[in-house]
């Protein structure tokens, strides 16, 4: 699919090194995250810089070369996955903070840098970055604006399209544009901004970012609550949020997730009881303690079994990073895990738990759930084996059932990690028909020739593909 | 450049020789990237991570790619440091796949020419022969003392070798006489109330070039209150040629050392390498698919305890120790660390000496890129990664640089040589420094 000629001008562009087809450097980017997908790419390249970029993106444009940008790979959904092949376009070289606006309270990054770097470098100024995906550490700030990243303090700091006031972005046909700025307010014509963020790839590369810096809060603790199932934790998030608390974290685990995590980390986490409650609040002294009071007291009287608080910060954040793993914990058991992010209302988060659990039994598959229980993002994880087809085949019909239960409850197939190749027959549940055909006109007038992340979101003809 | 038979033997060597289920194990989330020193220090190439080699061993065995030079480079050039597994939520082990591997690979016997020669001669022709170890040593032993290591430095015949080789010839401990090398001790009284039995692991290069270290190391045991066997019988570990590829070696070697040691009936076997003890704890792994020999190498194996642990364990710490002021840091083995779960221990020694100020290096988890032989066949990746090394040692402003493991010691010093650091910068191994320590308080006592 690339020529000779088209490589040896890739190689123009971006200097020799910074081109690779050998078969090994294929199928290392042939993969991310979500499993039972992989493609071969037919070629990497890293350029160095935005005009390097979109000398790249005109070439393939004019050839029609798939292009798909990639951070880490650490998405699960498929985003990244070169399913037609193409180039994969890396942000290695591009991974620089250029500034940060002390005065605007703003910084300016390249793609490439790290997520948890971001956060660090606000926090060495007093400031702070809210969006922490359970993959921070490797996860790329412009994989997060692209996937329009989630994370635990969803609930109250919302997630990475909140922070993010302005792109450059290389266009399909090569053109350079700069959306949004340092600005509180900016209508000048459609948010562009919006329209990028969350884009999986699908409309142009995001090559520098404006992220919005906020204060950092003075204090933050942190707290568990057991209890003896997870339907009943449920109800507790529901009561806290009814009670007109917002904490900053406010996950839950069920007990197979506790008992794979305390197996990783052994950081002493309860192994015997149902479901537990993390949960964090950050700002002034009185108001944590206040806070975390009452939530204690909602707890025991939603029937929490115990309730604990970290007594130092490094017990708080062994918590956090040990809810991180969970996902990849769950491998401990079987060696797929298949996990979805049905989002619902946060009131009916109870409701949709009961649900999973039918579900989960009607199909005979074990399905643990935990997730970010105070936005109402769950992520049920079944426990399968990639090599058993029978058993993938139920899988697959069970989170069917599982994203038209959200639906019904007025949720959404995905909360956060993004539809890509994997939820793509069912985006029409969400948005309708009218809704995928707006999708398509949009990715048509800005990428009429489908060079960017193509088979993503929606397939350029009909749907019907399978998810795993 | 390897033929198409050879390519397609090694494709059956893989499909052979992996642990598929463990393969499978990978999900692929990433959270070994930042841990991995290839991967950081090759500008984030996924190839050189392990996540990326995992999906490279797997696309050998599924057919994807063929076994070509691309692959071999990105296995070869794994430290084996398994900064990855406590880091990997799924608790996928590295250390075992790579291992598997490399055995597929150069059981096929295609390495570089240099790279065979310098492998056999160590693991094949040396360090499993204690004898051969100490003519070997002697040799180089009447090499520092006769003057010549004098006029070949004068002469400049070391500048004919690689830059690390000569830099590690300078180096290089100054090692022990012939006679005091074969008149070893084998067996000690404790100096105090007797606490455990327990069996010394001597090895082969410490009980060598680093045999003062070993004599400080069955000193420490007596100060604590051990009654010590040092079977004679025993011999070299094995890790070296299990890491590279000689897993049948390997397991030779194994079986000799669990037959030494069973005779011994003690609480724990004591090692003062990281890079041995964590093959040692393996062994019931290395041999589990034997059944004469499974269940003892697994006992083998549960006996196995860094001397910073038991001398945690018998309170050595709480004892008084001594030395002039000064900041040391602690470098940690990564395979005492990954390996054997031991990372505390060493740091309680230090922090309970009196004089010392103990300061925490960033990345003292990192790999120093010593490695085995790494050093010398990777040099340009293990120079790098030593830099970075050494760039957080001199942050610590460190008069001392402790280690726990044989070759970092050495990778240490080589750092200390390079960096023109030698007149206001050490690095020891933690039993030297603990002795030390103990006699010096101990003298001011009295």
């Amino acid at each position: 699919m690339i020529s000779e000629a088209i490589k040896s001008q890739f190689e123009q562009f971006v200097g020799k090194d910074n081109v690779e087809d050998n078969q090994a450097s294929l199928l290392a980017y042939s993969y991310d995250a979500t499993p039972g997908f992989q493609a071969m790419p037919h070629c990497i390249v890293s350029p160095r810089n935005a005009h390097e970029v979109a000398a790249v993106v005109k070439l393939c444009n004019e050839h029609k070369i798939p292009i798909v940008p990639r951070g880490s790979g650490t998405n699960l959904s498929a985003g990244t996955t070169p399913l037609q092949g193409g180039v994969v376009l890396l942000f290695k070289h591009m991974d620089g903070i250029i500034e940060i606006d002390e005065e605007n309270l703003t910084m300016t990054v390249q793609p490439g840098v790290i997520t948890s770097h971001i956060i660090a470098a606000a926090e060495e100024k007093g400031l702070f970055y809210p969006p922490d995906p359970g993959s921070m550490h490797i996860s790329t700030i412009g994989g997060n604006i692209s996937e329009n990243a989630g994370g635990l303090r969803g609930l109250k700091y919302g997630v990475t399209r909140d922070y993010v006031m302005g792109l450059e972005i290389v266009l399909p046909n090569g053109e350079i544009i700069h959306t949004g700025g340092k600005l509180a307010k900016d209508v000048a014509g459609y948010d562009l901004t919006r329209l990028f963020v969350g884009a999986e790839g699908t409309l142009g590369v995001v090559t520098a970012a404006t992220l919005k810096l906020i204060p950092k809060p003075e204090t933050k603790k942190t707290m568990l609550a057991l209890f003896d199932d997870l339907e009943t934790s449920a109800e507790a998030v529901s009561a806290i949020i009814a009670n007109r608390i917002i904490p900053a974290t406010l996950e839950f685990l069920d007990q197979q997730t506790v008992r794979v995590v305390e197996d990783f980390a052994q950081i002493g986490l309860p192994k015997d009881v149902g479901a537990v409650l993390l949960i964090e609040q950050d700002g002034p002294p009185e108001v944590v303690e206040r806070d975390l009071a009452k939530i204690e007291e909602i707890c025991r009287l939603t029937n929490a079994v115990d309730v604990q608080v970290a007594k130092t910060e490094a017990e708080a954040d062994a918590l956090t990073s040990a809810r991180r793993t969970a996902l990849s914990a769950l491998s401990r058991v079987k060696p797929t895990t298949i996990l979805e992010d049905a989002t619902v209302p946060r009131s009916k988060i109870a409701e949709m738990v009961r649900e999973i659990e039918v579900i989960a039994k009607k199909y005979q598959l074990t399905i643990c759930t935990f997730g970010h229980a105070g936005d109402g993002n769950l992520h049920p994880t079944c426990l399968t084996d990639a090599r058993n087809e029978e058993e993938m085949a139920l899988v697959e019909k069970a989170f069917e059932e599982i994203f038209h239960k959200a639906i019904e409850l007025g949720g959404t197939i995905t909360g956060e990690h993004g539809v890509g190749a994997m939820k793509l027959p069912y985006l029409h549940l969400k948005i309708g028909e009218a809704g995928v055909e707006v999708l398509q006109g949009i990715k048509k007038a800005i990428d009429p020739n489908h060079i960017m992340n193509p088979g993503k979101i929606f397939s350029e003809s009909e749907r019907n593909r399978v998810v795993i | 450049m390897m033929s198409t038979e050879e390519k397609a033997r090694i494709q059956v060597s893989f499909k052979e020789k992996m642990d598929y289920n463990e393969l499978m194990n990978c999900t692929r989330c990433g959270f070994c990237l930042p841990s991995c020193p290839t991967y950081i220090e090759s500008g984030k190439k996924e190839i050189n991570s392990p996540r990326g080699r995992i999906a490279l061993m797997k696309g050998v065995v599924d057919g994807l790619i063929e076994p070509d030079e691309d692959v071999k480079r990105s296995i070869d050039l794994c430290l084996g440091c398994r900064a990855c597994e406590p880091v990997c939520p799924s608790g996928v082990k590295f250390g075992h796949l790579l291992e598997q591997a490399r055995d597929a690979i150069y059981q096929t016997n295609n390495q570089s020419l240099p790279e065979k020669a310098m492998r056999s001669i160590f693991f094949n022709n040396l360090f499993p022969y204690h004898n051969r170890m100490i003519g070997a040593v002697g040799l180089l032993g009447f090499y520092q003392r006769s003057g010549l290591q004098k006029i070949t430095r004068s002469v400049g015949i070391m500048n004919l070798f690689p830059e690390t080789m000569r830099t590690m010839e300078k180096v290089l401990p100054e090692v022990p006489k012939k006679k005091e090398m074969k008149q070893r001790q084998r067996h000690f009284a404790p100096l105090r109330e007797r606490k455990k039995n327990v069996a010394f692991f001597s090895g082969c290069l410490m009980d060598t070039v680093f045999m003062s270290t070993n004599d400080s190391t069955t000193k420490l045991l007596q100060y604590a209150g051990c009654e010590i066997v040092v079977p004679k019988t025993q011999g070299c570990c094995g890790a070296l040629h299990g890491h590279s590829g000689e897993q049948n070696r390997a397991r030779e070697m194994a079986k000799r050392n669990i037959e030494a040691f069973e005779a011994a009936e003690v609480d724990y076997i004591i090692t003062n390498a990281g890079g041995c003890g964590a093959f040692l704890v393996d062994y019931g792994h290395l041999l589990k698919d034997d059944p004469e020999w499974s269940e003892r190498a697994q006992a083998f194996s549960n006996k196995i305890k860094d001397i910073t642990s038991i001398l945690v364990e018998l309170e050595f710490d709480k004892l008084p120790l001594r030395l002039d002021d000064q900041i040391v840091t602690y470098q940690d083995s990564c395979h005492l660390k990954n390996g054997q779960k031991t990372f505390i221990e060493p740091r309680k020694l230090l922090q309970s000496i009196e004089g010392v100020t103990f300061v925490e290096m960033h990345d003292a988890g990192r790999c120093c890129g010593s490695a085995g032989i790494y050093n010398i066949v990777e040099s340009e990746m293990s120079m790098q990664i030593l830099d970075y090394k050494m760039e957080q040692t001199k942050k610590t402003d460190a008069k001392t640089i402790v280690t726990t493991n044989p070759g970092c010691l050495l990778q240490m010093k080589l750092g200390i040589e390079r960096e023109g650091l030698a007149d206001q910068m050490d690095a020891v191994h933690i039993v030297d420094l603990l002795v030390e320590a103990y006699e010096n308080a101990e003298k001011s006592e009295r």
